[in-house]
């Protein structure tokens, strides 16, 4: 496989211009994420109204993949419902990891199809930790409150 | 070494053409640029081959048979504790203990040595360029002990600042644990000068030979250090086999650090007396072909010659170090005066996790990330690194190889 396959132009460009990487001031919800291996760190902030992710965003340190996946995530999460977003993880999990997909709705097709360029560290297994890493951050932040101090350090399986 | 004198070994320079020949991961790997020897070195087919042959024709347990195949694989094992004295030039067969690799040695030194003598107020004296293997196990026995763990810095230029290290000596420095040369960064230490002060003070020296073993001659009656350890791993030996050396007084006076078989004299419900070292140490059924397949990777270095293996490695991590400073946007990691078999580098604007996935698009094979050693990656302000360590299989091209496959991720990435 080419390098380009894994690094395509829109992971590239989310790698080195992330989207929505700031600390979010007005979280309901917050998690730090810590990859051991690598020592890359992302803290994952929501702001939850309901069972609605109203904003999310994130900040930390990376490489290009971890970078990517956080900034792409943030993009298809917010305004989502909480089970939308889970389902969402799900799919993408699954996608990466090379395991069968879910069902999705059709509503999110098209944020399967903004996730996908991603699909390609399926080739890469050292690689995967760094594609979910933001996800599993998410998941914790939704356990959490916005004291982000009692989170535990994610799992990056 | 004098100039003069790696001149001298440079024309006994090593043939890596035909070494890399005696390695059969190159033949069924073609293409391949091997350049993460720091982490854990290829095996030649003397050390796979003796092996199988060891078990097809000399293997039972040692130590207990009282047949004949059961003495030879007893002399097979024990011959090569007298080929490791040979090669660390020990005083005695009897001062070297065989273990799973060096991370296994410093545990061992802690539990027995250490919770055995040191005292609350105590002080172990480390480094900032150790690996976690000699950072870890003197934490976990401090609670222990009350030891305190005391950690002399680098110089700005990446070295171990010597003045600051002899500043924190003192009588309370009971034992003195630093690595030779630093599996991070390349940096080697002045060990004999370290000894030298540590012994001032009344203190113990134990030195981490990982990286410093395959490329260099150790002689540790010259070094009069207390312990060496190393890995068979990383010096073209299987895994799962490493070795202690401690002089026989301090071994001697060491307590066992784990009971079983193989390691007692008498055993009674009520109490048990010890062998001797090494056997004291010893416990269990041993990794026989372990132990027997690092003293064919020891033969086989001697033959190449420890003097021949030092001026390559050097040779070669001069070139690299010009080749990799010539590249913009990539800065080598400081690694003080002398440097020896390891290039770490900082590419600006790249994770070393995605150069090392692109790297390895060009079959290039390096370590990237903090290298167990994360104190020394906070203290040079760095996440990570891309880290290429040398082999007795590397030459000139290989480094090229490095280099064009680097300015290709620089490209991707920038």
């Amino acid at each position: 496989m080419d390098a380009r396959e894994l690094y395509q132009d829109i992971i590239l460009d989310h790698g080195r211009h992330p989207r929505n990487f700031h600390a979010l001031t007005q979280a309901t919800n917050l998690a730090h994420g810590h990859n051991p291996l690598c020592g890359d760190r992302v803290t994952v902030y929501l702001e939850l109204d309901g069972d609605r992710i109203k904003d999310v965003s994130f900040d930390g340190r990376g490489c290009a993949i971890s970078t990517a996946s956080a900034s792409l995530m943030t993009e298809v999460l917010k305004g989502k419902t909480l089970a939308e977003a889970d389902a969402l993880f799900k799919g993408f999990h699954a996608e990466v990891t090379g395991k069968p997909v879910p069902v999705l709705p059709d509503t999110l097709a098209e944020d399967m199809e903004r996730l996908a360029p991603l699909e390609g560290v399926r080739a890469y297994p050292t690689r995967v930790k760094c594609a979910t890493l933001a996800w599993h951050a998410f998941e914790a932040a939704l356990k959490n409150g916005a004291d982000g101090t009692t989170a535990a350090t994610v799992k990056t399986e | 070494m004098s100039r003069a004198a790696v001149q001298t070994a440079a024309k006994r320079a090593l043939d890596t053409a035909r070494i890399k020949r005696d390695f059969p991961v190159f033949d069924n790997n073609p293409g391949l640029v091997f350049l993460d020897s720091a982490a854990s070195s290829q095996k030649p087919a003397v050390v796979i081959d003796g092996v199988a042959e060891f078990y097809r024709t000399d293997y039972a347990n040692v130590h207990r048979g009282v047949y004949r195949l059961s003495a030879r694989s007893s002399d097979r094992y024990e011959g090569a504790r007298e080929t490791v004295r040979r090669f660390l030039n020990a005083a005695s067969a009897d001062e070297i203990v065989f273990v799973r690799g060096a991370t296994e040695a410093i545990n061992l030194v802690a539990y027995s040595w250490g919770t055995t003598f040191l005292k609350p107020g105590d002080e172990v004296l480390i480094t900032e360029l150790e690996h976690h293997a000699n950072i870890v196990p003197w934490q976990l026995i401090r609670e222990r002990t009350g030891l305190k763990l005391v950690v002399a810095p680098l110089d700005a230029s990446g070295g171990l600042d010597l003045a600051a290290f002899e500043a924190r000596l003192s009588s309370r420095t009971k034992l003195v644990a630093v690595t030779q040369l630093a599996n991070a960064t390349g940096a080697m230490l002045p060990v004999e000068t370290i000894a030298r002060l540590a012994h001032k003070h009344g203190a113990k020296v134990l030195v981490d030979g990982c990286q410093a073993a395959p490329r260099l001659p150790v002689d540790v009656r010259t070094l009069d250090c207390d312990f060496y350890v190393f890995s068979g791993h990383k010096i073209y030996g299987p895994t799962g086999i490493g070795v202690l050396y401690a002089k026989a007084a301090i071994l001697e006076s060491m307590p066992p650090w784990q009971g079983g078989g193989d390691m007692i004299e008498q055993v009674t419900f009520e109490k048990t007396t010890f062998q001797k070292p090494p056997h004291r140490f010893e416990a269990g059924t041993p990794d026989i072909s372990g132990a027997i397949g690092l003293a064919m990777a020891l033969d086989y270095v001697e033959t190449l010659g420890r003097d021949a293996i030092s001026a390559h490695e050097e040779e070669l991590t001069g070139y690299g170090v010009d080749t990799l400073s010539r590249l913009p946007g990539i800065r080598l990691v400081p690694a003080g005066q002398r440097r020896l078999g390891i290039l770490s580098v900082d590419v600006q604007g790249a994770h070393p996790h995605d150069l090392a996935t692109v790297l390895d698009q060009h079959h290039v094979a390096v370590r990237a990330g903090h290298h167990c050693a994360q104190p020394l990656m906070d203290r040079l302000g760095l996440a990570g690194t891309t880290r290429a360590s040398l082999g007795i299989y590397n030459d000139a091209r290989d480094i090229d190889a490095l280099a064009a496959a680097l300015t290709a991720a620089q490209k991707l990435f920038a």
